[in-house]
């Protein structure tokens, strides 16, 4: 199974699109992927685009924990836009939504981020 | 009359098996018709687990065997997922949501609370130096399920 990884720095928005197959195998590339994209880039937030993952599980879960803290550690928020219906009611099991921001598409993403910094 | 189907599947204890496992098993119980979101479930358990005994049971060393048996009787699905691993020392404290014994691999601690809500039944049996076996169960509510 593979993921296929997409970073695109918009202003000080980290977009990171998921397509594919996040679990446990996966998951290791998108923590150095993301932690190298931090170390470089001058990123506050990450925005996190779930349109084409189809499938994640509670590894998937934890990467995204581990990230949410490093960005919140410096002030800067995360947002998970384009969530499906599966992965949605993960998020919604472990409480994820509690810390994250959900928005509808990439747009709504940015433009939530425009409005608090 | 039994309905009774089954399949057995055993691999090596490597992460990339993870996602050959769920497709695997989705791939057999398709045979019931199920929906999307209860093989979504049937999918997401199996790499909780598998991915259970890689790390935890096996230390994510590759060289163990992960076990799995699939059964369908009529409408019910049965999984079995099975390691000859390290076992799990403190079963109420393993299963607490959130919880995990290894923090610093980034895991969340929901692996036995997604397997909980997915499923109707579990069942997890495990000993310290011998190794961990969860049982399942879930019946499929599809109409061609309903109709066996």
């Amino acid at each position: 199974m593979s993921l296929h990884i997409e970073l695109e720095q918009h202003r000080k928005a980290l977009i990171v699109r998921l397509k594919g197959e996040l679990d446990h195998h996966t998951a290791d590339a998108v923590k150095t992927r993301m932690e190298d994209a931090l170390l470089k880039g001058n990123t506050t937030h990450i925005i996190l685009s779930l349109k084409d993952l189809s499938f994640m599980d509670s590894s998937g879960l934890g990467v995204i924990l581990g990230r949410y803290k490093q960005i919140t550690a410096r002030g800067g928020k995360m947002v998970v836009c384009d969530v499906n219906p599966s992965v949605y009611r993960l998020f919604e099991m472990s409480g994820l939504f509690k810390i994250l921001s959900i928005q509808d598409n990439e747009r709504q993403a940015l433009t939530s981020l425009e409005v608090v910094s | 009359m039994s309905e009774r189907n089954f399949m057995k599947l055993e691999f090596a204890s490597r992460s990339e098996n993870e996602g050959f496992a769920r497709v695997t098993v989705a791939a057999f119980v398709s045979q019931l018709d199920p929906t999307l979101d209860e093989l979504t479930d049937l999918k997401t358990v199996v790499s909780e687990a598998v991915t259970n005994a890689i790390i935890h049971g096996y230390n994510n060393r590759p060289d163990g065997t992960v076990t799995i048996v699939a059964e369908m009787d009529g409408d019910t699905v049965y999984l079995t997922i099975e390691d000859q691993g390290e076992g799990i020392d403190d079963l109420e404290l393993a299963k607490q949501p959130l919880y995990t014994s290894k923090p610093e691999l980034e895991r969340s601690g929901m692996g036995f609370t997604i397997m909980e809500n997915f499923m109707d039944e579990i069942e997890i049996s495990t000993a310290v130096g011998i190794g961990t076996k969860i049982k399942m169960k879930k019946r499929i509510e599809s109409k061609k399920a309903l109709f066996n």
